[in-house]
């Protein structure tokens, strides 16, 4: 049974705006992020990658690298430890040892251009990457699978010669295709023959990149007790130890994981890449081994979100009323069954009520990088293709989209494409404050000559994610409180999590200090990802301050020598009932002068809070975007940008809001110019910042937001997660404002300026 | 064969002598040599701009720069930012407008906005924008960051 809250109304520390207690450390360049580890005796190690998307390795020689002056160690997968073939739970997600093992050192064949082929460790950073390029390799070529239209050919080249497919349950031997997996409800072909207006379209995306800023870095020591300590830039120290047992072949008792402050990672950062195989450069020369990736690397081998196909057929009566809805979604799951395709279902009819529903989803081994997660990993692909048919049918029809929209709106109740029922969710109240919002009731204005301006609304969702997390506090003679957690700080985690703490305790956000620690000193806390932390972590924060309070009380009536359930708290004061049996007035006293008087009263007091949660508040979210076209370069530029979305309860306001201003414009880069483009041979050619063209400061507008507070029943303060929902409707948000202003309808992402002159020339 | 370059340098107003390798950047001299870790590594091909500094007044990232270039230079880092006054009015606004998540493309923010108000104390919010070109961030949209660079600037 899961517990429920009543929702309360009079904060005093939730809702404000108390600067981050990391803050200072952050705008000093004091912060240690995990390239500035630096420990004795340090070396460094680099990687000689396969120039080839899928490449048979004939031979590796080593010989030229060993000799050069300052080279300790080299490795090639006959190093890597024997993995179990079985899939191991890494909270949200799971993964299979041998794969992932395969991946990061390739063993008998490259799958994808930048697969490692050898690993060196040598006494500084320059050698060892110059050593990298002496390593020879002797390929065959083979043909390279860069989609799944070409990975599901008949004659398709067989990437994962061991892979088993599972069809429906039927296992496949020799195929591309890993998981094939069907959602169906009511009866759609009916409901199809019954509807009065149909919409019907496919549409197409390639990976895209979380882009975080910081590379991927990592500094392990391999020691003589077989003991493995890692200090690393992960979102989940206790998710990157589970891994690395499986691949180190080490108990997780023998890993310690040490999380450095993290330079982003939307979700980027759960996978390990180069911390097992700096731990086992680390086991061969008996020194503390670094590594840290190129950005070329970056882009080539680590985790983009799927490019694919989403197909989409929706159905409404002449009431306007969607009665059936069907979609079949392939994947790019990369080099390695895995691709999200699982999210993908739970979210794409997510925003509406539909009685019959059926969903096919295909999860495709292609010669790409291993996808990984990326902020509200699979939603956004379908929110694009879903968005934009709920657009075109409503044209079609002639009705007005936002009207349709809360006319079809999902509530409490409503069966998801999955068929899991909703809790209480804010979709109908996110789409009157869209409605009611100045941007949607404000004119567009006038383009320059040669340019057009057009407006485009969508729909986002996200589930959430609960799961484990841990929180220690201790209470200083001072009156303050150490918070002790386990989750990654990844943009102002460490205040909304310690705000909820001192809303229990009733003292001020900035007299909790937070630590983050490493897997040895705190208990098991899941990634900062699936948007759960402020949630989950704080939820345990909370349980943990409860729990504080109940052994003050316990102290409170020793002290005055009182009876225990004479004892209450509020706003951090304890009270103690006037005994009118025994004669004995009524006592007060603060959480602060307790503190000072426990420390010789009764020594040190502190708590402990662990969730296990198997289920958060579901986030929806609307956006408004505004967009200019100029006609003869095809440009699009976000002249207006609104982001609408329900996040529960705001625990520090500038913080959600900035998860909604850094989602949108991750999705507008998306919308617009992101992308992975591939040469026919296999391989990116645009790996790198400049050729990827993420958006720069010049390309955005202010973005404005719009809070919406639905409270969840689940947490005590009514917390949604908020960090992945507003990624999922900048696509269709700016391909429906497309749509307004050209009259063309693009189902191919991105909607770049070539791909617009093309169909201004067209038309 | 490695030939180390003798450099006399001036790094955040204290006078600096140390060795480096003909090939090292200054990205790397900073961090490595010097111990000053506040730069931070993003691309090493110069479109991140993480690793901003002020040489001699002008912003520049610093993995494109070889360390050997910077001998007789002034050169100004996010560690030099705050004096023992209290820290400068841009490090105060990002943090009142909560102007960084990760973290780790605010010392390149700083310095490159710091090198901006240095030269043009009311810029536009166009202005900024346009100067903050050349640094990139992933998690706040950009939206707090001109707001406390603006903020900056009408408070200095």
């Amino acid at each position: 049974m899961v517990q429920t809250f009543k929702q309360q109304s009079n904060f005093k520390v939730i809702g404000t705006r108390p600067v981050r207690h990391d803050g200072f450390d952050k705008v000093t360049g004091r912060a240690i992020y995990a390239g500035d580890v630096k420990l004795p005796g340090l070396i460094w190690g680099a990687l000689a990658r396969s120039p080839h998307a899928h490449a048979k390795i004939k031979s590796i020689d080593t010989s030229v690298a060993e000799k050069i002056d300052g080279v300790l160690a080299i490795i090639t997968s006959k190093d890597m430890p024997e993995t179990e073939d079985k899939m191991i739970d890494l909270g949200e997600g799971d993964e299979n040892p041998r794969w992932t093992s395969n991946k990061l050192m390739a063993g008998d064949k490259a799958l994808y251009k930048g697969h490692p082929v050898a690993a060196i460790a040598a006494v500084d950073r320059y050698t060892a990457e110059q050593a990298a390029t002496k390593i020879k390799v002797e390929y065959e070529i083979l043909e390279a699978h860069n989609d799944v239209d070409s990975a599901l050919e008949k004659d398709a080249t067989i990437i994962l010669e061991t892979l088993v497919g599972d069809d429906l349950g039927e296992e496949v031997k020799n195929t591309n295709m890993a998981t094939h997996e069907k959602h169906d409800f009511g009866d759609v072909d009916k409901a199809f023959t019954e509807a009065a207006f149909i919409e019907e379209n496919t549409y197409t995306m390639q990976m895209v990149h979380q882009g975080y800023i910081e590379p991927h870095m990592a500094t392990a020591f391999w020691d003589e007790e077989d003991r493995v300590k890692i200090w690393t830039g992960t979102q989940g120290a206790f998710t990157a130890r589970t891994a690395l047992s499986g691949l180190l072949k080490l108990d997780v008792s023998r890993i310690k994981v040490t999380p450095c402050e993290i330079g982003g990672g939307f979700g980027g950062k759960i996978p390990v890449y180069l911390e097992p195989i700096a731990a086992l450069l680390s086991k061969k020369t008996g020194r503390p081994v670094k590594m840290v990736m190129e950005r070329t690397a970056v882009f080539e081998t680590t985790g983009p979100t799927p490019g694919g196909k989403v197909w989409v057929k929706i159905g409404a009566d002449k009431n306007g009323k969607l009665i059936a809805a069907e979609s079949k979604i392939w994947f790019e799951a990369g080099c390695n069954p895995g691709s999200m395709i699982g999210p993908a279902a739970q979210c794409i009819y997510a925003p509406y009520d539909i009685p019959n529903t059926r969903i096919d989803t295909y999860d495709v081994i292609v010669n790409k990088p291993k996808v990984a997660a990326y902020r509200a990993p699979g939603s956004p692909q379908v929110a694009f293709a879903m968005e934009s048919a709920v657009n075109d049918l409503c044209e079609k029809a002639g009705w007005d989209s936002m009207e349709f929209r809360m006319n079809n709106a999902s509530d409490q109740g409503t069966r998801r494409g999955d068929g899991v029922r909703f809790s209480v969710i804010g979709t109908k109240e996110v789409i009157n404050a869209t409605k009611n919002s100045e941007h949607w009731n404000s004119d567009i204005g006038q383009p320059e000559e040669g340019k057009v301006r057009g407006r485009g609304i969508s729909h986002g969702y996200w589930f959430n994610i609960g799961l484990k997390s841990s929180v220690n506090l201790n209470v200083n003679k001072d009156g303050t409180v150490t918070l002790i957690e386990g989750s990654t700080d990844i943009g102002g985690s460490r205040s909304s999590i310690s705000m909820q703490a001192a809303e229990v305790l009733g003292i001020p956000a900035e007299d909790v200090r937070p630590s983050i620690v490493d897997t040895d000193s705190v208990g098991y806390t899941d990634v900062t990802g699936g948007s759960r932390t402020t949630y989950a972590t704080g939820f345990a924060a909370w349980k943990a301050a409860n729990n504080l309070v109940s052994e003050l009380k316990n102290q409170v009536a020793l002290y005055f020598d009182r009876k225990l359930e004479d004892v209450s708290f509020d706003s951090g004061v304890f009270t103690v009932k006037t005994d009118t049996v025994n004669e004995k007035p009524e006592k007060t006293i603060s959480f602060k002068e307790l503190a000072e008087k426990l420390y010789d009263f009764c020594g040190p007091v502190n708590s402990v809070g662990s969730v296990d949660l198997e289920s958060a508040g579901d986030g929806f979210g609307m956006h408004i975007a505004d967009v200019e076209i100029d006609l003869s370069t095809g440009k699009t530029d976000v002249i207006r940008y609104t982001a609408v979305q329900d996040v529960g309860k705001a625990i520090h306001p500038s913080y959600v809001e900035g998860q909604m201003q850094g989602g949108s414009a991750q999705g507008i880069g998306w919308a617009l110019n992101e992308e992975y483009y591939m040469k026919e041979e296999g391989g990116m050619v645009n790996s790198s910042f400049l050729d990827y063209r993420m958006p720069t400061s010049l390309d955005l507008p202010n973005i404005e937001t719009i809070l919406v507070e639905v409270p969840t029943p689940l947490h005590p303060y009514g917390v949604r997660g908020v960090g992945e929902v507003p990624i999922c409707p900048p696509l269709a948000a700016i391909g429906n404002a497309l749509k307004d202003a050209l009259d063309i309808r693009f189902t191919d992402l991105p909607m770049n300026p070539a791909k617009i002159v093309k169909a201004l020339t067209k038309k | 064969m490695t030939t180390n370059i003798h450099i006399t340098t001036k790094i955040n107003n204290q006078p600096y002598e140390f060795l480096a390798p003909s090939y090292m950047s200054l990205l790397d001299a900073l961090r490595e040599i010097v111990g000053l870790t506040g730069t931070k590594e993003g691309c090493l091909d110069g479109n991140c701009g993480a690793c901003t500094v002020n040489i001699d007044g002008r912003i520049v990232d610093s993995c494109l720069v070889l360390a050997a270039e910077i001998d007789g230079c002034d050169v100004q880092t996010v560690e030099g930012l705050a004096t023992s006054e209290g820290l400068h009015p841009l490090q105060k606004a990002f943090l009142e407008e909560a102007a960084l998540q990760c973290g780790i493309c605010t010392p390149g923010f700083l310095v490159a906005a710091k090198g901006l108000l240095d030269n043009e104390p009311n810029p536009s919010e166009h202005r900024i924008r346009h100067w903050l070109a050349g640094n990139l961030c992933r998690c706040t949209g950009y939206d707090k960051i001109v707001k406390a660079v603006q903020k900056a600037a009408s408070e200095s």
